[in-house]
């Protein structure tokens, strides 16, 4: 178990709250009474995916991965395509025996490493808190729901 | 070769079938037998594990093997290979990764049905991960064979087709006793082993070359008859449309097929959270990264030193240029150094394939029991009962994957793969993408967008040269070839994209704004998840 991941101490502070009059909900629900709870918990998500949090989040999400997607994909099938059309361009030399075409080559490496490098430091600075909140009071909100309802 | 070889050869791989299944038995002891535990080996390896058994699954015999015989034979033109599996990551780590974390439980089809309507969705995409991972199991299969051949000397039919079987029947074994679990320690140990060696092969190389790049790469150019052409693109696919088209579609197919391999997107379960999928993936973009520089050098290295004649002497297809780089890197042939060398390679080799083929087993056989059988059998079938139709659908598999093995074992393992990563790219990515993504998919859209993708890129492949109509094709006494590419990336991947859209454009379903809601929230935020 990773005791270091943020994740696990939200869920251990969760078990202390109170979680309605019969504390753990009864596991057994009739169908009728599940099938309510589902479409309150059905209504929590859409409430959550209509707050400004988490319209930030998801913001801060798709500013980055759509440029980064066009960029890399923009940038390998130009790669692609320029070597099986235009092998001329790729053959130039540069320094002794290394060409374009592996300069070409060893650049799609170097951006690979620094792309994932930068995902990872926005995701870390730019999200993760956010959405761990996001999730514990999502999950706050669904446990409610389905324990509230007895 | 001499018998040296294969005894130190077959003592090495038997000390790692030795281990593998001395950890097998160790991990299958204190199994629950829960689908849990089986299929996501309880969901408690950190990233770091996880990072190691990704590159693990992903370092394959076409890599390791197929992979540098192109270098070796055809210069840069098997380079633009290692590119393509490289850049992919960037798109399992943006758009995949995390987000399949978050909202699935052990296959793809979780993922795809927890929108729509269950069955018609996940018999489609179990099926067509079925067929990926049939497709990359045959690719390791004939790497199998072409090892055996190589180590035994040539024309041993026999022998080739019982190292395939001996390979079947392990993985087999490894995957019904061991789960996820046993799989994940089995791919760890095999991916330290393959970097281990390549490492040290690659320093070997440099060595021999006094650290100087440039004259391995002007010698691997004198040496492979064509000069300068060898180090720049065009000598494999520079010739006709058809072949620079050829190289496109391969292209397409590997930067977009990574995110659709079963077998990769199960790993992403075996850690708790998705930013332990993300840090996974990290981990193992910096291994497999590391890892193709180093094939580069090692491909350049086989042209240099063992020359593509003398590659193609004794394999066609290129598939055994690294073990012969190891017996002239050791001292040619007949020294102690070749000797040791090469078995040890031999020996790595044959544990990359059995390790990779384990977990394509294993992915295979969750998409037969926790899709296929669970939609078309029983309603209500017990998790118990789950775990056991998936420990017989992984004999199913080996079966079927031993069979087409031994049919397709003369082209090269590196292309094989590049077949299946296109059927991936078509049948799974789009289903994928659409239901992250796009808030108005619908299941209509959906079981299209599979079958879209999917039957396209499977009949394609039948009609095109790889099958009939040219001497190097499976059947070459016969001629139905209609489609001129080998990989049907370029076609088909378009056409599943437009048969998920087209599905669900014309579909009467309202698509479910609250299931679409649950989704995006569970998948950016974590909410939820297993």
């Amino acid at each position: 178990m990773r005791y270091d991941d943020p994740w696990y101490d939200a869920l251990a502070s969760g078990w202390g709250e109170p979680t309605g009059a019969g504390g753990v909900p009864e596991p057994r629900a009739e169908p009728a009474r599940r099938a309510r709870e589902e479409r309150a918990a059905a209504d929590v998500y859409l409430e959550v995916q209509r707050s400004a949090a988490f319209q930030e989040v998801r913001r801060r999400y798709r500013r980055f991965v759509v440029p980064g997607v066009i960029v890399f994909l923009a940038w390998y099938v130009g790669y692609v395509v320029t070597a099986t059309t235009a092998p001329g361009l790729m053959a130039r030399p540069v320094a002794g025996a290394v060409n374009v075409a592996m300069l070409a080559g060893l650049g799609q490496f170097l951006t690979t490493f620094l792309l994932a490098w930068a995902y990872a430091r926005h995701a870390r600075l730019r999200r993760d808190r956010a959405a761990l909140d996001l999730r514990w009071d999502t999950q706050e909100m669904t446990r409610s729901v389905r324990g509230g309802a007895s | 070769m001499t018998g040296h070889h294969q005894t130190l050869a077959l003592l090495l791989f038997s000390a790692f079938v030795a281990v593998t299944l001395a950890i097998t038995t160790w991990v299958s002891r204190k199994r629950h037998g829960s689908a849990e535990e089986f299929y996501a080996g309880g969901r408690l390896f950190s990233p770091l594990e996880n990072g190691f058994a990704i590159a693990g699954d992903y370092m394959s015999a076409a890599s390791f093997l197929g992979v540098t015989g192109l270098i070796a034979l055809f210069g840069y033109d098997g380079l633009l290979y290692v590119v393509g599996f490289l850049v992919a990551w960037l798109l399992v780590l943006f758009l995949v990764a995390e987000l399949v974390r978050n909202c699935g439980r052990f296959t793809l089809a979780d993922v795809v049905a927890a929108r729509m309507s269950e069955r018609p969705v996940r018999i489609a995409t179990g099926t067509s991960s079925v067929t990926v991972s049939v497709l990359y199991l045959v690719a390791q299969m004939v790497g199998a064979g072409s090892l055996v051949a190589l180590l035994l000397g040539g024309a041993s039919q026999a022998a080739r087709a019982w190292t395939v079987i001996g390979v079947g029947a392990l993985m087999v074994i490894y995957v019904s006793l061991g789960g996820m679990r046993a799989t994940t320690w089995i791919q760890i140990v095999k991916a330290v082993l393959l970097l281990a060696g390549t490492v040290a092969l690659t320093v070997l190389v440099l060595l021999r070359f006094h650290g100087d790049l440039d004259r391995l790469l002007l010698t691997a150019a004198e040496r492979s008859g064509h000069g300068e052409v060898f180090l720049a693109p065009g000598l494999k696919y520079g010739g006709s449309w058809t072949a620079r088209l050829d190289f496109m579609s391969l292209g397409l197919a590997l930067v977009l097929g990574t995110a659709g391999l079963p077998h990769i997107l199960s790993r992403f379960y075996t850690v708790p959270t998705a930013r332990a999928a993300r840090r996974s993936v990290l981990w193992s973009i910096g291994l497999i990264g590391g890892f193709y520089l180093m094939t580069i050098v090692l491909g350049f290295g086989a042209a240099a030193l063992v020359g593509p004649e003398a590659v193609r002497r004794s394999n066609a297809a290129g598939n055994t240029a690294v073990p012969l780089l190891a017996l002239d890197l050791g001292g040619g042939a007949g020294s102690t150094g070749g000797t040791v060398l090469f078995a040890i390679v031999a020996a790595i080799a044959f544990a990359t394939i059995l390790a990779v083929v384990a977990g394509i087993t294993l992915a295979s056989s969750a998409s037969v029991a926790h899709d296929l059988y669970v939609s078309l059998r029983r309603r209500h079938a017990k998790p118990r009962g789950e775990v056991a139709v998936a420990r017989m659908a992984s004999v199913g598999i080996g079966v079927v994957a031993i069979a087409l093995g031994l049919l397709a074992r003369d082209l090269n393992v590196a292309f094989l793969v590049g077949l299946a990563f296109a059927v991936s790219a078509s049948a799974n990515l789009p289903v994928l993408m659409y239901s992250l993504f796009w808030r108005g998919f619908t299941t209509r859209g959906a079981v299209w967008a599979v079958y879209g993708g999917l039957v396209p890129a499977l009949g394609l492949v039948v009609l095109s040269p790889v099958v009939s109509g040219s001497p190097d094709s499976l059947f070459p006494g016969l001629d139905f070839q209609y489609f001129p590419l080998q990989n049907p990336g370029l076609v088909s991947i378009p056409l599943g994209f437009l048969a998920g859209w087209l599905g669900t454009v014309t579909s009467a379903e309202v698509p479910d704004e609250a299931k679409h809601a649950e989704t995006e929230v569970r998948s950016l935020t974590g909410a939820g998840a297993v």
